[in-house]
């Protein structure tokens, strides 16, 4: 019941190791902090949940910050309200997100194509503006959500947990503090879990249901499917996933604000999805930690670091470097990744994790193109 | 006075249909018997696919029922007429082309089990070895098995056609339509699949087929319809059709080969 492939097994175990070993083969890059690795686990966690809707049904949703948003609203309203553990928390986050989706997903799901994204971008700029404006008492508007000291949370009151501590409290995992490594630990664990939930939903008869409707949803109608059903399962599906990083965003650092919900935020998932592999398990997560790395080592990048870098050149040489490469780093990152995505989509529709395959096979098979992943008899 | 009464498993009875002014079909009567091979014939534009679009719930008739063993098909959506055993192939083939071969024919294999909803997510297709063995052995019978793993889309048009009529099979319908099957096949595909059609035949299948080959209609064909303009002109045994003057007149161009 719970088992899986011999390849998927393989893949898990791969997978789980490149997780936890993050801190060893980040820091080459400057990237092996708990903070940034943190970042690298949660958009992992929401790129995998869209890819279930978009790489599987093929229905494009413009609007998953919304759910994203949700999920922080709820954590921290969890922490205001309740208690400072994290478990009940994520468990209201992944439901009140599944609800929302549940209710997008059965007016947006009623039209295919550019009609749906239109109508999840609707209902996420309306989440949005409605975060910033009318419902200023439940999310504090511009300012964000807030812990504070006076916050009731009356399931603490009553075992009398964190109550006489200075400063804010902080959220626990049954009574231990995480702090720093035990955030990212903790992000990195549910980030394989999910890993393990997508690759469940991918070779299940479900999944294959799912692909069959982004194939030729006529021919699954004709076939006996009511799609309706399948299509806004997956939606929640992956709107609970996207509640479950924005949970996890209020964990790591106890804040919600608005912003979170922002269509540029429901556009970097789709660049994630897009850039790592529409529908495969890898894509999504490859393409969030590239877009997280460039978005915050890329544009750390200034004139100085470049200086020192190329001071192996002549001077004339080692200016007109400079000066060039300093636009597509520092405040110029978004250039060097809309480029890099411009030339993923144009010469690599699948993603990195096409062209490592086909690198793969272009290894293996000695020049042999196509698939050759089983054995086929002869005719 | 002894025959045993046909049992009519499909009846449109007073079928019309109209597109905006065009009458497309009118007093449409059509009884299929169980267990027979029904031909629809006739020129282009007579409405033929209508006819079928209208039985399998594509678009709704202007009036008129249709009732497949009791059951009243009209109103009814696609996936719910299949769920009551009607399966179609179309003159364009409606496959998975981003999927496999074998997964295009394993996936309408699970629909009568999961095909109102059901989230399956702890079981894995894998695992499903019974399905895949009966997808198999249909994929051998069609001749497609050597193509298992590839992409349904890389396929031919004709393979296309077959394989869709694999998708059909395996979901073991008690009527199956086949608008023009054998379009787009060479001569020996189409004698491969008009075997076929004869050995699901004697399985007691019942079959609605529309074919512009008569050499396929009259080797398959227990009765035939024919459609001249919306209506059906005549109806009976594949001898007494091509004997029917006024179909020779409307369709046959005035002689039969």
């Amino acid at each position: 019941m719970l088992s899986l492939s011999r390849k998927d097994l393989v893949s898990l175990v791969v997978f789980a190791a490149v997780v936890l070993t993050m801190p060893i083969w980040l820091s080459p890059f400057g990237a092996a902090y708990p903070g940034l690795m943190q970042k690298f686990a949660i958009y992992a966690i929401f790129a995998i949940g869209f890819n279930i809707l978009f790489g599987l049904t093929g229905y494009l949703s413009f609007g998953h910050a919304a759910f994203l948003g949700v999920g922080s609203y709820t954590t921290v309203w969890s922490f205001k309200l309740l208690t400072m553990d994290i478990l009940p928390a994520m468990v209201f986050a992944v439901i009140v997100a599944g609800v929302f989706a549940l209710v997008i997903g059965y007016f947006s799901l009623r039209r295919t194509g550019i009609y749906f994204s239109i109508l999840t971008l609707a209902f996420a700029q309306m989440s949005y503006s409605l975060a910033y404006s009318v419902l200023t008492p439940i999310t504090n508007g511009e300012t964000g959500l807030l812990l504070a000291r006076g916050d009731p949370r009356y399931v603490d009151q009553i075992f009398g947990a964190q109550m006489n501590l200075a400063g804010l409290p902080q959220p626990t995992l049954i009574g231990n503090a995480l702090g720093g490594y035990g955030g990212f630990y903790l992000c990195a664990v549910l980030l394989i879990l999910c890993f393990y939930v997508s690759q469940k939903i991918f070779a299940s008869p479900f999944g294959l249901a799912l692909r069959g409707i982004k194939s030729n949803q006529t021919r699954m109608n004709y076939t006996g499917f009511n799609t309706k059903p399948y299509t806004l399962a997956a939606f929640v599906i992956s709107g609970m996933f996207a509640g479950l990083a924005g949970a996890l965003l209020s964990i790591t650092d106890p804040l919600a604000g608005a912003e979170r919900m922002k269509w540029t935020e429901s556009g970097n998932v789709v660049l994630m999805t897009i850039l790592g592999g529409v529908g495969t398990l890898f894509g999504p997560v490859v393409g969030a930690w590239l877009i997280k790395y460039f978005e915050n080592i890329f544009s750390a990048i200034n004139t100085n670091m470049l200086n020192s870098f190329l001071s192996f050149l002549p001077d004339g040489v080692q200016s007109f470097f400079v000066t060039v490469l300093s636009k597509f780093v520092g405040e110029g990152w978004h250039l060097t990744l809309g480029l890099l995505f411009v030339l993923i989509v144009v010469f690599l529709p699948g993603g990195i994790v096409e062209g490592v395959q086909r690198l793969v096979a272009r290894f293996r098979g000695g020049g042999q193109r196509g698939k050759a992943t089983s054995p086929q008899p002869a005719e | 006075m002894n025959q045993p009464v046909p049992n009519i498993v499909l009846h449109a009875a007073d079928v019309h249909k109209n597109f905006g002014g065009l009458r497309a079909l009118s007093d449409i009567d059509l009884q299929v018997e169980e267990g027979k091979t029904h031909a629809i014939i006739g020129p282009n534009g007579a409405g033929k696919s209508t006819l079928l679009n209208v039985i399998i719930g594509r678009i709704p008739p202007t009036s008129g029922t249709v009732v497949f063993d009791g059951t009243v098909l009209t109103g009814k959506a696609p996936y719910e007429i299949n769920q009551l055993g009607i399966s179609r192939v179309f003159q364009t083939p409606e496959i998975f082309a981003d999927l496999s071969v074998l997964q295009n024919v394993m996936t309408p294999a699970f629909a009568r089990r999961d095909g109102a909803f059901r989230i399956n997510m702890l079981r894995s297709v894998d695992s499903e070895a019974e399905v895949r063995d009966e997808a198999e052995s249909i994929l051998s019978d069609i001749g497609l098995i050597g193509r298992r793993q590839d992409h349904a889309g890389s396929l031919s048009r004709g393979d296309k056609r077959r394989l869709e009529l694999a998708m059909c099979l395996i979901q073991r319908p008690r009527l199956l339509l086949l608008d023009e099957p054998t379009a787009g096949m060479s001569r020996h595909d189409t004698n491969t699949t008009i075997e076929l059609l004869k050995k699901i035949k004697s399985g007691g299948m019942t079959k609605v087929i529309i074919e512009h080959d008569m050499h396929v209609v009259f080797s398959l064909a227990d009765k035939i319809s024919v459609l001249a303009q919306g209506r059906i002109i005549a109806s009976g045994l594949p001898q007494q059709i091509k004997e029917d003057p006024r179909v020779q007149e409307a369709y046959l161009g005035g002689s039969v080969e």
